[in-house]
């Protein structure tokens, strides 16, 4: 007990004299809060329209000016050649091109099938089919209108959309949880694997080998500290969520932060294994970049795993951010309790029981 | 003075060609992430899993769910009551719910006779996700009024990219992320660990100019990242499809123009960081995250806050991913992207000229 | 009290096809200073990390301090001070720290650490740098350090693995003290060197040629054996045939 008190003891020392990772302890977190949710944002704006307008008439004139008034568009010019929009649209100047046929006004007047092409750039897909969505959404309202003014029923005046949990679509409530899980990927995955394969290559842990000192409690005063990190950084992540955006969590702290307790457990287990297999720091260094990027590209953090092919989403079953990923957005924005996720609670539990006794048992004192 | 140059390369190639985990390691990470992610990722919204609200099923809805569940967009998760909307929406198992009328046969006829309706179907969309639920409610509402309105207003056409598949939009911006942080970890560590080491001094008090140490440890890990490149490349082409159409020695030579920039940003890392603990902090972790949200990999350049559109024309990965994708999956020869090109240049000048220069007053 | 602290037979490492230490046999008595003399390459370090329980015999058997050295290496590292060719103690912890952490580690209370770090810095005139970051000490400084640090918790045993490595004379003739001084209280000494006039200081040494042990006994009777005027010379001889090393 008394060694593993003053091993702990070394460890928090040993972060505080670093000249770097106190620094990035702290500065990380506030930084990535304060400065990410500003720059994810899947609101398009700005897409660059070019009209071939070919019919010329009322209905047509009045789709321009909305395309015009409206934020998420600009408008680049209205030219009755598709092939001059083709040029604006193959020189970049345009992203998406709208054709309204010939005669589309009399097919409208008389509930006829008329079509309006519209043509994008998708070598931005993002873009792209985003800016399409927006596009159509604006000229059916513009022909509903126009249709109402006809005298027949709107469509959508026969259905009503409940958003539930995000009335306002607001993007950020929704990537403010992945940025967390991100901060902890980071934090907790780099670090304790640099921490224990510096020890192997300053020769420290030699001498750490030749004491009594078991493998749980060094391995333990490894990870304590990381963990404490950790939990550090979420407060401090929730804080600013709250302050700065005015998201607080629906569902209950508890349920946050006994997850969140899981996940840091396991990310930091993970790594120390990572480091117990690796020879240097480069190895180590590159071997968990390597994980790093699979747990934060693949687990649902930016893109939706409902939309891999089935290959990748059975994949995704052993990733363990991914069960963090469903619990802190399901606990944060939809209020939901550790009784409805405890699938990916257990998923978590097992994986953190995994990975450290892993850690323990790969950690060797005797070659 | 050649000779000296040509063994201190040597001596180099040797160091890594010795580690061959860490040399495995450095040649399949960029190539595995490459096939996952080109075949995995996609930020198009499909699957949607929709439950359905019906007291009465009729014929009428039971063709529209049937329709529903032939959807590519959704997978149908069945029928379920009233009372369990919430809850199943909160613990993810559905993303929308559809709730029909009770006399939904009934309405519908009125509004086919032109009498003017009440809502009869009500949309419950988990709006956590912003974007699964903007698609749910659009697809949705195109599938449930298909049959009714009889009119399809659009025709739709994706330029360039036609099937959507975002492995085309993706290799250029894993091109961009991967190359960049392998790099400039590669540099800033192996120089970082002589400096730990005391080899450093070895090397420096020898008769070579410090500028051609540098070069000649940036060979060879140039001549590894081009191993890889190339490896990238036939991989994105013949097993991802992407068509390459600007012209292969296009993408090549601006590819390689960027290895070299990479390298040198690792050079700067390594005059900055004292240790390699340092080194691979900054260049693994603290330039992962710009690179990774201003470079227009995830989100595009245009819809960032003013402020931050400034901000990633000094990243390089934002001039290098534009390029690629245009030459990639556009066809646009690279003549046509010159203007890339000469920031690219730009900016490897620039790195190159900096470090040299703190590497060089690091030793008065 | 003559009785045997480390007691080696046949003991063998081998790592794939090579064979770093072959079949060796000796014993050391308590109180002894006992020299492990080789040339580089010739497995001393390997034969003294596995007396550590750092690493794990391929063959033969051992004790330390009475404990099997296969099965009971955690036990052994109760009894032991080790210190490592390379310093390596926490060079961004003071020298106050380290001592503090070490006698934590050994199960020391915080006040016997307490006392027991004051008395050592006064022993080694360390008083006023007790709370300078050790990176920053020079290197005799931090071998002396590392040695103090090996045995502050009065082990039976301590290894010393090329301690006096770059170090200055003056400063090589006071740790030789601080040896003689451990010694004299009962601790056995286990040391390697390649420095020969050091092996002189040593109660009895032997030589290890390519991985086997060529010659054990006291300087003197080696010296007389070989009929040589120093142990530089034994060692020439002894080493003449080595086939590895540098």
């Amino acid at each position: 007990m008394r060694a593993f008190v003053v091993l702990l003891k070394k460890e928090f020392l040993q972060i505080r004299r670093n000249s770097f990772l106190p620094r990035l302890i702290v500065a990380f977190p506030i930084l990535v809060m304060l400065i990410m949710p500003l720059i994810m944002t899947m609101d398009v704006r700005n897409v660059n329209v070019v009209v071939v307008d070919q019919d010329l008439s009322t209905i047509s004139r009045r789709i321009v000016s909305h395309i015009e008034a409206s934020d998420y568009f600009t408008l680049i010019g209205v030219t009755s050649e598709f092939e001059r929009a083709m040029g604006y649209l193959e020189k970049g100047l345009a992203d998406v091109i709208v054709q309204i046929p010939d005669d589309f006004e009399r097919y409208v007047a008389n509930s006829m099938a008329a079509k309006i092409s519209i043509t994008a750039n998708a070598v931005d897909a993002t873009k792209g089919s985003m800016g399409m969505q927006y596009l159509i959404q604006t000229i059916t309202h513009t022909i509903s209108e126009v249709q109402e003014e006809l005298g027949s029923t709107m469509l959508s005046d026969l259905v009503t959309i409940q958003n539930r949990f995000n009335p306002t679509l607001d993007y950020r409530h929704y990537m403010i949880p992945a940025l967390m899980i991100m901060l902890f990927i980071l934090i907790c995955g780099f670090l304790p694997a640099l921490s224990i394969v510096g020890e192997k290559e300053s020769g420290t842990i030699e001498q750490i080998n030749v004491t009594p000192v078991s493998r749980l409690t060094f391995i333990l005063s490894k990870l304590i500290p990381y963990w404490l990190i950790g939990l550090f950084v979420l407060t401090v992540a929730m804080g600013i969520a709250r302050l700065v955006y005015g998201l607080s969590p629906e569902g209950s702290i508890g349920a946050i932060y006994l997850s969140a307790v899981l996940f840091i457990l396991t990310i930091s287990g993970f790594s120390l294994t990572v480091a117990n297999f690796s020879e240097t720091m480069q190895q180590t260094m590159f071997v968990m970049f390597f994980f790093i990027m699979v747990f934060m590209l693949m687990s649902g953090l930016f893109t939706p795993i409902d939309s891999m092919p089935q290959w990748a989403q059975r994949f995704t079953l052993v990733l363990p951010p991914r069960y963090f990923v469903e619990i802190l957005r399901a606990v944060y924005l939809k209020g939901a309790t550790p009784v409805e996720l405890w699938g990916s609670y257990v998923a978590l539990g097992i994986f953190a029981v995994l990975f450290n006794s892993l850690a323990a048992v790969t950690y060797k004192k005797q070659i | 003075m050649q000779n000296n140059f040509l063994s201190f390369v040597k001596k180099e190639s040797l160091h890594i060609l010795r580690d061959s985990r860490t040399m495995l390691i450095v040649m399949l990470i960029p190539v595995v992430l490459m096939v996952l992610f080109g075949f995995a990722i996609s930020t198009e919204v499909n699957n949607i899993k929709v439950a359905v609200v019906a007291p009465n099923r009729t014929d009428a809805i039971r063709k529209a769910v049937t329709q529903l569940a032939q959807n590519d967009y959704f997978s149908f998760y069945g029928y379920i009551s009233n009372d369990q909307v919430d809850k199943k929406l909160r613990s993810g198992e559905v993303n929308a719910v559809v709730l029909f009328v009770p006399d939904y046969e009934r309405r519908m006829v009125d509004v086919g006779s032109g009498v003017s309706g009440s809502p009869v179907i009500q949309l419950i969309l988990d709006a956590s996700n912003v974007n699964t639920a903007g698609a749910a409610s659009g697809y949705l509402q195109s599938i449930l009024w298909g049959p009714v309105s009889q009119q399809t207003l659009f025709e739709t056409r994706m330029l360039f990219n036609p099937q959507m598949k975002s492995a085309f939009n993706f290799v250029p911006g894993i091109m961009g992320l991967i190359f960049i942080l392998v790099c400039a970890m590669m540099t800033s560590v192996s120089i970082v660990r002589e400096k730990e080491m005391g080899t450093m001094e070895v090397l420096l008090v020898s008769p070579v100019r410090p500028f051609k140490i540098i070069m000649a440890k940036m060979i060879p890990y140039f001549a590894i990242s081009c191993i890889v490149l190339l490896l990238i490349l036939f991989l994105a082409h013949y097993l991802l499809g992407v068509p390459m159409s600007g012209g292969v020695w296009g993408i090549l030579s601006l590819s390689m123009l960027y290895l070299v920039l990479s390298l040198s940003l690792g050079l700067l890392v390594s005059t900055i960081a004292q240790t390699q603990v340092a080194a691979l902090l900054i260049s693994a972790m603290v330039m992962m995250m710009p690179i990774l949200m201003l470079s227009g990999m995830l989100f595009p350049i245009e819809n960032l806050p003013k402020f931050f559109q400034v901000v990633s024309t000094l990243i390089p990965a934002r001039w290098y991913i534009d390029a690629v994708r245009k030459m990639m999956i556009q066809g646009v020869p690279i003549a046509e992207v010159w203007s890339n090109c000469a920031i690219l240049f730009g900016m490897t000048v620039l790195l190159l000229g900096v470090s040299f220069k703190k590497f060089n007053d690091k030793l008065e | 009290m003559n009785d045997v602290v480390i007691s080696v037979r046949e003991l063998t490492k081998r790592f794939g096809d090579f064979i770093a230490v072959n079949r060796i046999s000796f014993d050391v008595p308590r109180g002894e200073i006992f020299g492990f003399l080789g040339a580089n390459g010739a497995g001393k370090t390997t034969a003294m990390r596995m007396l550590c329980g750092l690493s794990y015999p391929s063959a033969g058997s051992g004790t330390v301090a009475g404990y099997d050295i296969r099965c009971e290496s955690e036990r052994i590292k109760r009894c032991i001070g080790y210190m490592s060719q390379r310093f390596s103690l926490y060079n961004d912890l003071t020298v106050r720290e380290n001592m503090l952490l070490f006698a934590g580690i050994y199960g020391l209370s915080r006040r016997e650490a307490l006392a027991g770090s004051e008395r050592m810095l006064g022993k080694l005139d360390f008083v006023s740098e007790g709370d300078t970051l050790v990176g920053s000490l020079p290197l005799g400084w931090k071998q002396k350090l590392s040695f103090a640090i090996a045995t502050l918790h009065s082990p039976e045993v301590v290894f010393l693995d090329e301690p006096t490595g770059g170090v200055d004379p003056v400063t090589r003739r006071q740790f030789w003290e601080m040896i003689y001084e451990a010694a004299s209280q009962g601790t056995t000494i286990f040391v390697t060197t390649h420095y020969m006039d050091e092996a002189e200081y040593c109660s009895r040494v032997s030589v290890m040629v390519d991985g086997e042990i060529r010659a054990l006994d006291t300087p003197a009777r080696l010296k007389q054996q070989y009929a040589a005027n120093s142990m530089d010379e034994v060692f020439r001889i002894l080493a003449r045939g080595a086939k590895r090393g540098e």
